[in-house]
Order: structure tokens, then sequence, then C-alpha cells
């Protein structure tokens, strides 16, 4: 007779979730930072294409590390998600932590329920009209949020990226000196990215309407010079 | 409000409209059973919208009057819309219906944009109006007609296009200009008199505000220049630039010299038939 293994619950939750960060330390990492105008966020992507960081709602931005079909699902469904509730309600009701609390649920649901936990990291980014009102949503596989302040890490070496753009941040950055904060912590001391690698959008507090701004290579590179 | 994922043969794809109906979300319900038409109520109409291309782009624009049966509605009714960066819409015909739409159609083309990653030709675009005239076909029969002109600047082939469109979805590309609404017969003709194709943008503005001032001035649900209010119609340029709105100190100053040049020539006209 066969007898099915027992493995114990906290054996099983430890394989998923080292499942899941093999899987997100392959890729290349991305950070947030915020700055008096803003939001920046800056990936470390070499395609012009396959995007890990996009627009979402008027003033919320998405970004993402991992597999690319797994947060990229997740990228159209936060765009469906804003989309309906602005048009059954207003422009003004679409806000980030309904949206980051709904990316939470359904990874948690996906992580215990699933046969394979995604391999993601998201972050839904929100920009106020005042610094304060700035919010950095930071999501991961097993669907724990944190809300984070000033600025995000997301991906395989996040803890030495942590340090280097923790260094390097101060409230009082503008647009370039945060661009220039995220990319230095990307690339680290011993390499240099360039604006092919990168890819970069700005979420601004002052524009009306949609804020979310994708920086061309000629622009990062005035703004790295 | 849930997260909608589906799975991949279910995706409903970039429509908003696809994913509405999808969800079975429970939109606006059909004006259809209404009872309208010319023995029902009154309801409220948008009238007289132009456009017309110059050497740069288009430039499109509309009165401001809303009308119920004999009385005026709204004096400072918007027609004139960015559908987005690159396109404008203007709208003649039943108000509630056609405001539905517009919104209807900025969000069909924004959430396109966001699920692709990128824009849709400006031909998609029009494409996409005429499916949603289709789709008020019924309404229209009851009197809810609606009748817009769409114009852009199609970025892949690098000029300004321009399309009207008929009740039933059916959609005609212009060569160089195009008037909808109750006043669009006077304004027609005042665009034809001055159009060339080489038109500056500034040639092009004052032919459009000359051609609702004199559609106002003939046709009684057309609003004219209102000084006393502030309220000016709506014009718009898109230019290679995009999508720009003409401030409403630049319209009113644009009035005034109208104004004096058409007082001008009455003035003429009467002390010649005096002498």
């Amino acid at each position: 007779m066969n007898m099915p293994f027992y493995v114990a619950p906290e054996q099983l939750m430890k394989d998923r979730a080292d499942f899941a960060q093999k899987g997100i330390a392959r890729g290349r990492s991305l950070v947030a930072v915020e700055f008096v105008g803003g939001i920046v966020l800056c990936a470390e992507n070499p395609s012009r294409n396959l995007r890990k960081i996009s627009e979402i709602y008027d003033r919320i931005g998405f970004a993402g590390v991992g597999r690319y079909n797994e947060y990229d699902q997740l990228r159209i469904a936060g765009v469906r998600h804003a989309d309906l509730k602005g048009f059954t309600y207003s422009r003004d009701d679409v806000d980030s932590q309904a949206l980051a609390n709904q990316y939470a649920q359904m990874l948690g649901q996906i992580f215990t329920h699933e046969t394979k936990p995604l391999e993601v990291e998201i972050l839904v980014a929100s920009v106020g009209f005042e610094p304060e009102g700035d919010r950095l949503f930071h999501i991961r596989f097993d669907g724990s949020v944190t809300d984070e302040n000033g600025f995000a890490v997301l991906g395989g070496e996040a803890e030495s990226i942590r340090e280097r753009l923790a260094s390097a941040y101060s409230d009082e950055l503008d647009e370039q000196g945060a661009v220039k904060a995220a990319v230095r912590s990307l690339a680290g001391p011993d390499r240099e990215l360039a604006s092919g690698e990168l890819e970069i959008a700005v979420l601004d507090r002052l524009s009306e309407g949609r804020c979310f701004r994708r920086l061309e290579n000629g622009e990062i590179d005035n703004l790295l010079a | 409000m849930t997260l909608p994922i589906f799975n991949p043969a279910e995706d409903p794809g970039p429509s908003f409209h696809a994913l509405l109906s999808k969800l079975e979300h429970p939109t606006t319900p059909s004006l259809v059973s209404a009872a309208v038409g010319s023995e029902g109520i009154d309801i409220t109409h948008g009238t007289t919208v132009v456009a017309a291309k110059f050497a740069d782009g288009v430039v499109i624009a509309g009165d401001r009057r809303a009308t119920s049966g004999n009385l005026i509605a709204h004096r400072a009714m918007d027609k004139v819309f960015a559908a987005d960066r690159w396109s404008g819409v203007a709208i003649a015909g039943a108000a509630g219906p056609a405001m539905e739409m517009v919104k209807m159609f900025q969000l069909q083309l924004q959430h396109y944009e966001k699920v692709e990653g990128h824009t849709l030709s400006l031909e998609g675009k029009a494409n996409q109006l005429s499916a949603m005239l289709r789709a008020n076909l019924p309404a229209a029969m009851q009197g809810m007609v609606v009748v817009p002109i769409f114009a852009g600047f199609d970025r892949r082939r690098g000029y300004g296009r321009l399309f009207a469109f008929d009740v039933t979805g059916g959609r005609y590309e212009e060569e160089d200009f195009v008037a909808s609404g109750s006043g669009s017969l006077f304004a027609r003709t005042v665009i034809k008199l001055g159009y060339a194709p080489d038109n500056d943008a500034d040639t092009a503005v004052d032919l459009l505000i000359k051609a609702l001032y004199m559609a106002a001035d003939d046709d009684s649900a057309t609003g004219g220049p209102d000084s006393m209010r502030g309220i000016y119609p709506m014009v718009a340029t898109i230019t290679a630039d995009g999508f720009r709105a003409i401030p409403t100190e630049e319209l009113a100053e644009r009035f005034e010299v109208l104004l004096a040049v058409e007082a001008a020539r009455v003035d003429r006209t009467a002390s010649e038939s005096e002498g």
C-alpha cells in the first residue's frame, strides 16, 4: 500500500518560498525613489519592448520583477481594475491602496492554493498632490505587503541595492538627483549603466490628468550627465 | 471591485467594451425603451460643430449652446473634447448619449493604450467611434441622434485627418473640412469660401470662428460669442505637438476683431442704402 508522504506545513511553505525567491533572483532589480516633484521608477532592463514599468491610472504606476508573463498578467489586471473603478464611480475614486490589497489577496491565494507560486515581486506606486500623499506598496510573491517610505527596492540583489540607496536618498532630491541615485544604486560601485540598459519612468506630481511619463534614452543621458 | 484576471482563452483583450460585457457589468440601461421622439419628451441637443484641415494639422471647433425644444438648456456646454493626446472629437445631437459616448470613447482609447503599451492608429480610433455609433442606432431611431466629428494627427503618416460620421456608424474621411449639427449648413458655406489646404493655424482658427459666428447669426439653436458671460465657442488645434485648446482670452480677442469687421460691414451697407 502506498502511503502519501507527510510534509510539514512549515516545510511546504518554505519550499514554495524558496522556489519563488530563486525565480525572482534570476532577473534584474528595480527601484522606486520619491522626490520633490514626484516618483521615479527605474529598472535595469536591456529590452525596449518587454517592459517592467508601466502606467495603471492617472496617478498610479506599476513595476514588476521576476517572470515577465506573470507580472504582465498582473499589470493588465490592474489596468482593468482601475479603469472599471473609474468608469463605475469617478476618476478620483481610483486609489492605489485598494489595488495593492487586491494584488496581495491574489498573490496570497495563488501562493497557498495553486501548484506553483507566482515568481514575481511587484510595486504599486501612486503620486500624491503633496509629497506626503505619495505611496509605494511593495507586494511579494506570498501576498505580503509593505508600505515603503521614500524608496523601494525589488528583485534579487535587493539588500545591497537598498544599502546603497539608503545612503544616497534624502527627501530633498529633485528629478535628476533621484534618477542618479536610482541608477547608481542599481549599478553598484563596479559598473556603469548606460541609457540603453535602463527603463525609467516618472510620475509627475504636478501633471494634470495622466502623470505617468516614460523617459526617452536622450532624456536619460541628459539626466545622468 | 475585484481584480479581473482571465484565462488566456477567455481574455477580452485591449477593448474596454469587451471587458464590460465579459464581466456582465451593469452599464447604463438602454435608452431605447424610453418613449422619445417628436411627440415624446424634449431632450437636450447640442448644435453646431466644425473642423477643417490646415498646413500643420487640423482645427476643430464647436459652439457652446445646448437646447431643449425652444429653450436654451445650457450656455456653456463643451462639445469639443480631446479623445487622447493626438486626436479630438466634437459632438452634435442628443447631449446625454453624446457625452456618454465621448466618455466611453476616451476610456476605450486610453484602455487600449495602457493594455497594449502603444496607441491605436488614427484609423483604428475612427473605427472605434464608428462601432459605438452603430451600437447607438436603435436609440437614434427614436430620436437620440448623435453625429460626431473626429479629427486627429496621423503620426504614422505625418498629417492631419478628418472623419465625418452618420447615425448608422458610416465613416467618411473628408479631404478638407466638415460641419455637423443644426447650424452646419451656414458654417459649411463660410468655411468653403475661405478654405485653402495650405492655410496656417491662425487663418484656420479665424475661419472656424467666423463659420460659427455666421451659424449663430442664422440658426437659433447655435450659440454665438457671449462676452457678457465670457463664454466663447471652443476651438482646438491638433498638430504633431498634440491637442491644444485655444485659451478663452485668445478667443475673446479673435472674436473682438471679427465683430469689429462685421460691424464695419453692416455700417457700410447701411450708409450705402441711405445714400
